[in-house]
C-alpha cells in the first residue's frame, strides 16, 4: 500500500510546483516526478522483502531489472537537472529581462 | 551482416568523441563528421538490401543472452528511416558548413550524438532501450537549441525542455507500468499482448501518450511551433529529421507490435489524425516567417502518417511508410532553403523579405520543387504519397477521411504559394540590396539535393514503394520481427 501512496503523494507535489510560476520550482517539480517514476518502477518488480539477485538467489530473489532501469533514470534525470540549474544560472546572471512573449518574439 | 547493426549507434558517438578531442581542426572535424555520417547512409542501404527478402539481421551487443542483452535489430522500416535520417543528418551537416553553425564548438560532437540517438531508437527492441535512446536525442537537443538560437531563445528552450522532460517522464512511467503488468520491456515479448490484457493496453496507452506528445500529434503539439522556429534553420532542420520523427516510428512500431493493429482503437487514431492534418495547417496561415509556417506544417504532415497507420491495412501502412520517408526529406529541404534566406537576407520573416527568385534563381528552384512535393502536386514524390494514402482511404471508403485530406492538401498548397509569392516574387526590399548575398555550393547544394530526390521520388518512386510494402508487410504480421528477435 506505501507504493501507491508515495507515487501519488510525489505526483502531486510536482505537478502543483510545475503549475506554479518560476524556473526554480519547474525543475524542483520535474526532480520530484522523476522520483515518483523511480518508485513506480521500483514497485513494478514487487515491493516486499525478497533475498538478494545474486548467483543462486532462486525463486524468491528480488528482481533486478527495475533496479537497473532505476539506475539508468536516475543519472539521465541527473545531468538535465544540472543542465536545468545552469540555464537558470545563467538567465539570473543577466538581471532582471522584461517579459518575454510566448515565444520571444513577435509573431 | 548483423555485427553492422552497430555502426549506426557507436559510429556517431565515437565521431563525437573525435570531434571533442580536435577542438580547433575545423576542416578535420568536418570530414570526422560528414564519414561517419556518410558510414551510416551505407550501412543503411546495405541493411535495405539485407531486409528486402524477409530477412531480420539481429545484434546481441557483448553476446549477451536475450533477456539482458541490448539487442538491435533492422527490418525495413528501421533500416529505411536510419537510411533517410542520415540523408538528412547528411544535408544539415553540409548546410551547417555553408552557414558557419558548426563553427561553434559544440555543434558538430552535439549533432553526432543526437543522430546516434535516433538510429539507435529505431534499431532498438526493448522499449526501456528506446527510452535511454531517445534522452541520448533529446540532451543534445536542448543544448543546440539554447546555443543556437537567436532572440527568444531563453522562453523557447524552457517551453522546449519542459515538454520533453515531461513526455520523457510519462514515458518512463508507461514503461514501468507495462513491465509491472507482463514483466517484460521487450517489444518481441510484448507482442499482441495488449490484445490478451486490458492492463497492458492501458499501460501501453501511457507510453503511447508520450510518444504522442514528442511526435507533436494534436492536442499535444503546441510545443513545436513554439520552440522550433527560434533555433537556427540548419538546426530547425536537423530537429524535423529526427525529433518528432522518432516519435512517430515509436507509435508506428508499438502500435503494430504490442497492439497488433487492434481495430478498437481505429477511431480514435482517424480523429487524432485528422485533427492534425486540419489544425497544423489552419495554424500556417495565421504567422508570418517561414520557419513558422513550415514548423505548423510539420504538426499537419504527421497527421497524413498517422492517418495511413490509423487505416491499418496492408495499402494503407505502405502508404504511411512511404509519405514518412519522403516527408523528412522534403521538410529537410524547405527548411534548409528557410536557411539559405535567413543566411543571405539575415531574417527569414515574409514581411522582409522579397524578389529571391531573381537574386538567387537556383534557391528557387530548390524551394520550388520541395513545395510543390510538400503540397502534393504531381509528378512529385509527394504526389504519389498522398495518392497512396487517398487510395488506401477511399479503399476502406471512409468519406469524411478522404475529404479533409484533399482539402488540407489545397490549403497546404495555397500557403506555399503565400511564401513564394511574398518570398520570391516581389520587389527586393531596400535593406536587403544593401547586403552581400553569398551563397555558395555548400549552402545551394543540400536543398537542391533532398528537393531532387523529392522530384526523382516521383517518377522512379517504384524501390521505395517496394521497401514501403515490405515494411507494411511486417508490421501487419510482425510474427517475423518477433521471431528473430527473441530468437526463439
Amino acid at each position: 500500500m506505501s507504493g501507491p501512496l508515495i507515487v501519488g503523494v510525489l505526483v502531486a507535489a510536482g505537478v502543483f510546483l510545475l503549475l506554479r510560476p518560476g524556473q526554480l520550482r519547474l525543475v524542483l517539480g520535474f526532480v520530484l516526478l522523476g522520483h515518483a517514476v523511480n518508485v513506480l518502477l521500483l514497485a513494478a518488480g514487487g515491493l516486499h522483502r525478497r533475498e538478494p539477485p545474486v548467483d543462486g538467489g532462486g525463486a524468491e530473489s528480488a528482481d533486478p531489472l527495475p533496479q537497473a532501469f532505476i539506475l539508468t533514470a536516475i543519472v539521465i534525470t541527473f545531468g538535465i537537472t544540472v543542465y536545468l540549474l545552469r540555464l537558470l544560472r545563467r538567465a539570473a546572471r543577466r538581471g532582471s529581462r522584461p517579459p518575454e512573449t510566448w515565444d520571444g518574439g513577435p509573431r | 551482416m548483423s555485427i553492422l547493426l552497430i555502426v549506426p549507434v557507436a559510429g556517431p558517438l565515437l565521431a563525437a568523441a573525435v570531434l571533442l578531442a580536435l577542438p580547433d581542426r575545423l576542416l578535420l572535424r568536418r570530414v570526422v563528421a560528414l564519414l561517419a555520417t556518410a558510414a551510416v547512409i551505407a550501412v543503411g542501404v546495405v541493411l535495405l538490401v539485407a531486409t528486402s527478402d524477409g530477412e531480420v539481421p539481429v545484434l546481441r551487443v557483448g553476446d549477451w543472452p536475450p533477456v539482458v542483452a541490448i539487442t538491435l535489430a533492422a527490418d525495413p522500416l528501421s533500416a529505411l528511416l536510419v537510411t533517410v535520417s542520415a540523408m538528412v543528418v547528411l544535408a544539415c551537416l553540409v548546410a551547417a558548413a555553408g552557414t558557419g553553425d558548426d563553427r561553434k564548438r559544440a555543434f558538430l560532437p552535439l549533432s553526432m550524438v543526437l543522430s546516434a540517438g535516433a538510429y539507435g531508437a529505431y534499431l532498438t527492441t526493448d522499449l526501456f532501450n528506446l527510452f535511454v535512446l531517445v534522452e541520448v536525442m533529446l540532451v543534445p537537443s536542448y543544448v543546440l537549441l539554447a546555443l543556437s538560437g537567436g532572440p527568444g531563445r531563453a522562453g523557447a528552450g524552457r517551453v522546449y525542455i519542459a515538454t520533453s522532460l515531461l513526455g520523457s517522464t510519462i514515458l518512463l512511467a508507461g514503461v514501468g507500468l507495462l513491465y509491472g503488468v507482463t514483466g517484460t520491456v521487450g517489444l518481441a515479448d510484448l507482442a499482441g499482448r495488449a490484445r490478451e490484457v486490458p492492463a497492458a493496453a492501458a499501460a501501453g496507452g501511457v507510453v503511447l501518450l508520450a510518444f504522442a506528445l514528442k511526435g507533436a500529434l494534436v492536442p499535444l503539439h503546441d510545443w513545436l511551433p513554439r520552440a522550433y522556429p527560434v533555433a537556427s534553420p540548419v538546426v530547425v532542420a536537423l530537429f524535423s529529421g529526427l525529433l518528432t520523427k522518432v516519435g512517430l516510428y515509436a507509435i508506428i512500431r508499438i502500435y503494430a507490435v504490442l497492439y497488433g493493429g487492434d481495430p478498437a482503437y481505429h477511431p480514435l487514431l482517424v480523429a487524432v489524425a485528422l485533427a492534425s492534418m486540419v489544425i497544423g495547417v489552419l495554424g500556417a496561415i495565421g504567422v508570418g516567417s517561414m520557419r513558422k509556417v513550415l514548423a505548423f506544417h510539420m504538426v499537419s504532415q504527421i497527421g497524413y502518417v498517422l492517418l495511413g497507420l490509423a487505416l491499418f491495412t496492408a495499402a494503407s501502412l505502405a502508404a504511411a511508410i512511404f509519405y514518412l520517408a519522403q516527408y523528412v526529406l522534403v521538410k529537410a529541404a524547405l527548411f534548409l532553403c528557410a536557411a539559405v534566406v535567413a543566411a543571405t537576407r539575415g531574417t527569414d520573416r515574409l514581411s522582409r523579405l522579397g524578389g529571391l527568385a531573381s537574386s538567387s534563381p537556383l534557391l528557387a528552384l530548390a524551394f520550388g520543387v520541395a513545395a510543390l512535393s510538400l503540397a502534393g502536386l504531381p509528378p512529385f514524390g509527394g504526389f504519389l504519397a498522398k495518392f497512396l494514402v487517398l487510395r488506401a482511404a477511399n479503399e476502406v471508403g471512409d468519406w469524411l477521411v478522404l475529404t479533409v485530406a484533399v482539402l488540407v492538401s489545397l490549403v497546404t498548397l495555397l500557403s506555399m504559394l503565400k511564401i513564394w509569392g511574398v518570398a520570391f516574387w516581389g520587389e527586393v526590399p531596400r535593406a536587403a540590396r544593401e547586403r552581400t548575398a553569398r551563397t555558395g555550393l555548400a549552402l545551394l547544394g543540400p536543398p537542391l539535393a533532398l528537393g531532387g530526390c523529392a522530384l526523382l521520388l516521383g517518377p522512379l518512386g517504384g524501390p521505395l514503394l517496394q521497401v514501403a510494402d515490405d515494411a507494411a508487410a511486417g508490421l501487419l504480421e510482425p510474427a517475423g520481427y518477433v521471431r528473430a528477435v527473441s530468437g526463439r
